[in-house]
């Protein structure tokens, strides 16, 4: 405990030396953006099936239930079918049992280990991160998620790379335990859309968007009508200010 | 009717009101208090914007509380539910995201709403006589705003809740002799965990009517004076003054939904704007994140107490920051209360105000090199505007000679 204590305290302290070296974090264009921005309802769902395919692996998503995916626009029995592909550890029943069931709409989404130290014993030690707030976790959102993802190039010639790291050009201190996780074509989309990376990675941020702030659009709708509403509120209060102080003389 | 007869004295008391009106009033006379102090009230003709900013304040408190109660119904105080609680208002609470975007904005706009209000004292010369003691009433209520603000933020047990409280409850150990004591106490554990969240709850709870309490005496020690004005002079006449309603009503009216247009433009397009990336994570006693930062409020408090060298120093020349603010009414020697007839102290004034602004720039930057310094400089610069400029310009300086309201007005429009 204390050894991984200093381990951490060791690997967080590189982050404040490495954060000297500015990391420049592309922007890019997102469907979400802007005063009516809303997230790209099919880029979403191809994002779910990579997370399904690939993140799903490693990365838990523990805020979300099968239900949420409604948002996206995913049918009453797609939903039932994408949650019963998952096993759910349920119980105790009144033999006094855990058993394992299908998943249902209402459950969160299935943790890929039994809990943290499990998930951590599977990864060398290091902690494949909740997905569920990613893109709200992390400074500059989601142009770094995807930047991340696309982020595995070659390191430099004078760079040794320590066994179970992985070189990342945009990861605060270039080293990252997840080797790249994607590849062109990796996934196969049913729409015919191009698997290719760019497309894949933009496809999984937009999904991981929603999933941190699946509020956004009802934000949004209702932030225009309220600063309208206040606007609107603001001529009339001034007029009123006008008319009744007009009679104050100086 | 006679001094000495009570018969005669109670008559005095009597409501002018008849009806359903005068029964209330003569027996709790809050209908006359009403009148007196918010419909015939006489305010200085010659405010302007500045001046509607406690108005303006008191409408993000109110808004904070409501909130805040809503929250309350569905937050769990505790290590292992906090995060989640918030996460499921944020997602499951029907409008839960409204209401918790809300509560996490409404006190920045709050601060920005008081910097002004303190500002606006400074610059025209509010907290001389007679105004000391709504001057100091705000300074109380400013200091438990900061503490309110403080425990609010650990509440939703983000990695930033969570190492800001280490932080910060730490200064306390750096009281001498009982400073342990008094943090083990705070946190009913020897770290950071369950019980303090537990408590720092309640004494969220607890400092925000704390606040509403000091709102009370804010309020009636203003009116016992009256509102000082652009031009510092007193009303001399009926003629200088309007009363409170409509005239002042519909003006910080105006001023409160200018206000808010601005804060619904944060609220629904940047509602993450004025926090930390870092809260979204759940706390972890294991991982310390690459900088710890305060809310962007503490930051020029937060410079100070690292511009000192030494722990219990810098503590004390952070609390100690606002308490000298305190004694400005009897450090400032000048006659003359609004800057706009001080030559000299209108420039220390302002240069108060950048500093501030360049503290709080230095308080987010890391402790470290020319940030050191220049902090150290803020520093240096808010202790002497306090304990040297005050007392000294106010002796040298030669102000004009102010100008009534009426006439103050006259310049203005000419």
């Amino acid at each position: 405990m204390k050894k991984l204590f200093f381990i951490l305290f060791f690997l967080s302290s590189f982050n404040t030396f490495s954060a000297g070296s500015k990391i420049d974090i592309p922007k890019y264009d997102w469907s979400w953006k802007g005063f009516f921005g809303t997230y790209d309802r099919a880029s979403a769902q191809r994002g779910l099936k990579v997370y399904r395919e690939v993140c799903a692996g490693c990365h838990s998503m523990n805020y979300l239930s099968y239900r949420n995916l409604g948002d996206l626009g995913f049918s009453e029995d797609h939903i039932k079918a994408i949650a019963a592909e998952n096993l759910i550890l349920d119980g105790p029943n009144d033999e006094g049992e855990m058993f394992e069931r299908d998943g249902l709409p209402s459950d969160k989404f299935a943790n890929p280990y039994a809990n943290d130290k499990a998930a951590r014993a599977a990864n060398n030690g290091a902690y494949p991160p909740d997905l569920s707030l990613i893109v709200k976790a992390r400074p500059k959102g989601a142009d770094y998620v995807k930047s991340l993802l696309l982020g595995y190039v070659d390191p430099p010639e004078d760079m040794t790379i320590p066994n179970g790291q992985h070189y990342n050009k945009y990861m605060a201190g270039n080293l990252i335990a997840m080797a790249s996780p994607l590849s062109d074509g990796l996934v196969d989309y049913d729409d015919g859309t191009q698997n290719s990376m760019d497309q894949m990675t933009t496809d999984v941020t937009t999904f991981l968007a929603w999933a941190a702030e699946p509020s956004l659009e009802d934000r949004k709708r209702m932030g225009f009508k309220v600063i309208l509403f206040l606007v609107v509120l603001f001529i009339l209060a001034y007029i009123s200010k006008q008319q009744i102080w007009r009679d104050v003389k100086y | 009717m006679s001094s000495n007869d009570p018969q005669g004295y109670k008559k005095t008391l009597n409501s002018p009101y008849t009806g359903f009106k005068g029964w209330v009033d003569s027996r709790l006379p809050l209908v006359r208090m009403m009148e007196a102090e918010y419909l015939k009230f006489p305010v200085p003709k010659s405010l302007n914007y500045f001046w509607s900013f406690g108005g303006i304040a008191m409408f993000c408190l109110i808004g904070l509380i409501l909130t805040g109660i809503f929250l309350g119904f569905h937050y769990k105080p505790s290590a292992d539910d906090a995060f989640d609680s918030v996460e499921r208002i944020m997602r499951d609470v029907s409008f839960g995201w409204l209401i918790r975007y809300l509560h996490a904005n409404l006190v920045s706009f709050f601060f920005i709403a008081t910097f002004i209000h303190i500002f606006r004292a400074l610059y025209f010369g509010s907290y001389k006589a007679p105004r000391e003691l709504v001057y100091i009433f705000g300074l109380t209520m400013f200091m438990l705003m900061m503490a309110t603000a403080f425990l609010g933020y650990t509440l939703p047990w983000g990695q930033m809740s969570y190492w800001g409280a280490t932080v910060i409850t730490n200064l306390f150990s750096a009281i001498p002799v009982v400073g342990d004591a008094i943090l083990t106490l705070l946190l009913g554990d020897f770290t950071v965990g369950d019980a303090a969240v537990n408590r720092f709850y309640v004494l969220h709870w607890l400092l925000a009517f704390a606040i509403v309490g000091l709102v009370v005496f804010h309020v009636i020690t203003l009116h016992m004076t009256g509102s000082n004005n652009p031009s510092g002079s007193e009303p001399q006449s009926w003629d200088e003054t309007v009363s409170f309603h409509p005239y002042v009503t519909i003006k910080d009216l105006n001023a409160t939904i200018f206000f808010f247009i601005i804060l619904a433009f944060i609220l629904f397009y940047y509602p993450n704007i004025l926090g930390h990336s870092d809260n979204y994570i759940k706390a972890n006693p294991m991982v310390t994140p690459a900088h710890i930062v305060p809310e962007w409020y503490f930051l020029p408090f937060y410079a100070i107490l690292r511009a000192i060298p030494d722990k219990l120093g810098g503590v004390l020349a952070m609390f100690g920051s606002i308490l000298a603010l305190g004694l400005l009414p009897w450090l400032d020697t000048s006659k003359v209360r609004s800057c706009l007839f001080r030559p000299v102290w209108r420039y220390c004034v302002l240069l108060f105000a950048i500093n501030f602004l360049v503290l709080m720039y230095m308080g987010g930057k890391p402790a470290e090199g020319i940030y050191v310094l220049i902090s150290r400089i803020g520093t240096a610069y808010w202790f002497l505007f306090i304990f040297v400029l005050a007392p000294l310009v106010g002796f040298l300086e030669t102000p004009r000679q102010p100008l009534s309201i009426t006439n103050y007005l006259r310049s203005k429009k000419a």
